[in-house]
């Protein structure tokens, strides 16, 4: 790699990036010009209006001469992921709080006229929001992040890192567009269409080539478990992605595909791709952070090494085969889904593994637990894995399921994962990497973290509470015979049921919402430098000289 | 070869495999020589300082 500090003239990296996108460019022009699929041509301008702002950003890029500083992390990119990742989680969660009203009042934004604003085409705007948007965004900063830090080295690839983030967000953009609008291929977390998914497919291989190509520049000889586990989400996200979307065009100027599977099969790829969505990318990524931002807060290394190492290994060879778990009393062969259901029970294992791992981490330094808000918010979310990783295989058995499948018990358990765990280690993660990379010595508030933590839990607590019981009663209704051997209850008898614990589960997400608001507001001001009045908050410590792993 | 054979060699190699594979795990993260190198790779994310020829802050 180059070492001086100001290379002169414009890089490979610029000219590589300059080429793809000309001829990316030249692409969308054919289809915004030949494609009489309405739909399909709003999508096409988008693509021509964003490869066009590219080449034009690598324009003055070149124009001005600079290049990057390869003395030093590259950190513009970790601030815009930051933005990203908070922007985009506001999205998300204010759409959650938009369909769950709709649940509980389903007169709110109901208009024949506008098919947009219905459930059905906010829904998938909620889940990839939040998933992919906020999670995903969450991710690729602190992996770009994480990766620098532990291998001391700067960012591979140059220009083409930003490519990685601009093309995310152009992904998300396509994507939530195409929802309103009616373009899905109707399959959880995969909904969008063929010519996104290939997007998606290009700007994520370039996302593994960046990693690896600063994993391959390394000082450290060791790669550390984070990375580790960062790797794996990336490169099983990306074969998971492949095969599921695996479909033929009816045009390549139309916007409908059809699936290369069918039937069971095709229902058995879906959650093979679903169930691992939850296991790579909301577990195994998420873990990678775990690794590297609670022992960073806590000053301490991490528990156990060697407990690492086997949660690693053992994580994601079990996690691959528990998809069957979500296709109980399908078509689906018998042996298979008992397959699913034990390698769920057995993922307990390696749970419970990484989550004592990362608790007792703080072994030696609880008293952060009451004086860090920042490092409680981190252990919650361990707590909160823990939990969910508990309800999960429980829910996986046979017998559990054939009660909470179909019932909002599922929803209620997928938001401990996701609020409890995913969103809490990620706003950990940011209360971490606001001050680190804006160079500054503390918080805004300290406070402020305070009132989101509190708000945020209790608005949690509100959610999966309301969800146990709404989703196990609606599972007990839909059972109940009479002594005739008649169903007892009529499915809008169900639904009038739940519309108590309905407008409960609004109420905590809107709290959520709050907490995030909290977050978003106390972040901006500590960005900008600012210190709260009257708040006698410590710096944040120098770190402390090696101290000896348990491992 | 037919469903049965598959699910049969599913059923009992993959149980084989499976139990090979952790043990692989186990010994690689217990053998007693790899102690020194882990306790050191444990300390990485606290020593991350500013890029080996550069300076940072």
């Amino acid at each position: 790699m180059n070492d001086s500090a100001a290379r002169k003239g414009i890089g490979l990296d610029v000219l590589t990036l300059g080429v793809f996108l000309s001829v990316l460019a030249l692409v969308s022009l054919f289809l915004t010009a030949k494609t009489e699929d309405p739909l399909m041509k709003v999508h096409a301008v988008i693509l021509l209006g964003a490869f066009t702002l590219g080449i034009a950003a690598l324009f003055m890029r070149a124009a001005s001469g600079l290049n990057f500083d390869q003395t030093r992390y590259e950190e513009g990119l970790i601030k815009a992921g930051i933005v990203a990742t908070v922007f985009w989680g506001l999205v998300g969660f204010l759409v959650g709080v938009i369909i769950a009203s709709q649940l509980a009042f389903p007169n709110i934004m109901y208009n024949p006229d506008f098919g947009w604003m219905n459930f059905g085409r906010l829904r998938p705007v909620h889940t990839s929001a939040v998933i992919f948007a906020f999670g995903g965004n969450a991710l690729m900063v602190t992996s770009f992040y994480v990766v620098q830090r532990t291998c001391h080295a700067r960012l591979a690839g140059g220009v083409w890192a930003w490519f990685v983030f601009w093309g995310y967000q152009l992904f998300i953009v396509l994507a939530a567009t195409g929802y309103v609008s009616g373009i899905t291929q109707s399959k959880e977390y995969a909904e969008p269409e063929w010519y996104i998914d290939i997007w998606l497919t290009i700007v994520w291989v370039a996302y593994l080539l960046v990693f690896l190509g600063t994993l391959w520049k390394r000082k450290i000889k060791h790669i550390y478990v984070a990375n580790w586990f960062y790797l794996a989400f990336i490169v099983t996200v990306a074969m998971l992605h492949i095969i599921n979307n695996l479909s033929v065009p009816i045009s390549l100027t139309e916007h409908k595909s059809y699936s290369l599977f069918s039937g069971v099969q095709d229902a058995m790829t879906q959650w093979w791709y679903g169930h691992n969505a939850v296991g790579f990318f909301l577990t195994a990524g998420f873990l990678g952070m775990m690794y590297y931002f609670v022992p960073k807060r806590a000053e301490r290394p991490v528990y156990s090494y060697r407990l690492s190492i086997v949660h690693f290994w053992s994580l994601i060879f079990i996690y691959i085969w528990a998809g069957p778990h979500h296709l109980h009393y399908t078509a689906l062969p018998m042996w298979a889904q008992t397959l699913g259901m034990t390698f769920s029970i057995a993922l307990w294992m390696p749970s419970w593994g990484g989550m004592i791992n990362g608790l007792m981490t703080l072994s030696g330094a609880w008293d952060k637990l009451r004086t860090d808000p920042v490092m409680r918010m981190l252990v919650v979310s361990v707590a909160f894995y823990g939990m969910s990783t508990f309800e999960g295989p429980v829910m996986s058995i046979r017998a559990v399921n054939s009660l909470s499948h179909y019932t909002d018990w599922t929803i209620g358990h997928v938001h401990s994962g996701a609020l409890g765990w995913v969103a809490y280690v990620s706003f950990g993660a940011m209360y971490c990497l606001v001050p680190w990379v804006w160079k500054r010595k503390r918080l805004y508030s300290n406070d402020l973290v305070e009132w989101h933590f509190w708000i945020s839990t209790i608005g949690i607590v509100f959610y999966i509470t309301s969800m146990w019981v709404s989703g196990i009663m609606q599972g007990l209704m839909w059972r109940a015979y009479n002594s005739f051997g008649f169903l007892e209850y009529s499915f809008v008898e169900t639904v009038e049921a739940m519309h108590p614990y309905y407008i409960i589960r609004a109420t905590g997400g809107l709290l959520f919402l709050i907490g995030a608001m909290i977050m978003a507001y106390n972040l901006w001001r500590t960005a900008r430098g600012d210190v709260r009045k009257g708040e006698s908050v410590p710096d944040i410590a120098p770190l402390p000289s090696a101290i000896p792993a348990v491992s | 070869m037919n469903y049965e054979d598959v699910a049969k060699f599913a059923q009992t190699w993959g149980l084989v495999y499976f139990a090979l594979l952790f043990a692989l795990v186990l010994l690689y993260a217990l053998w007693p020589g790899n102690q020194r190198r882990f306790d050191e790779a444990a300390q990485i994310p606290l020593n991350d300082g500013p890029l080996e020829n550069g300076e940072d802050q």
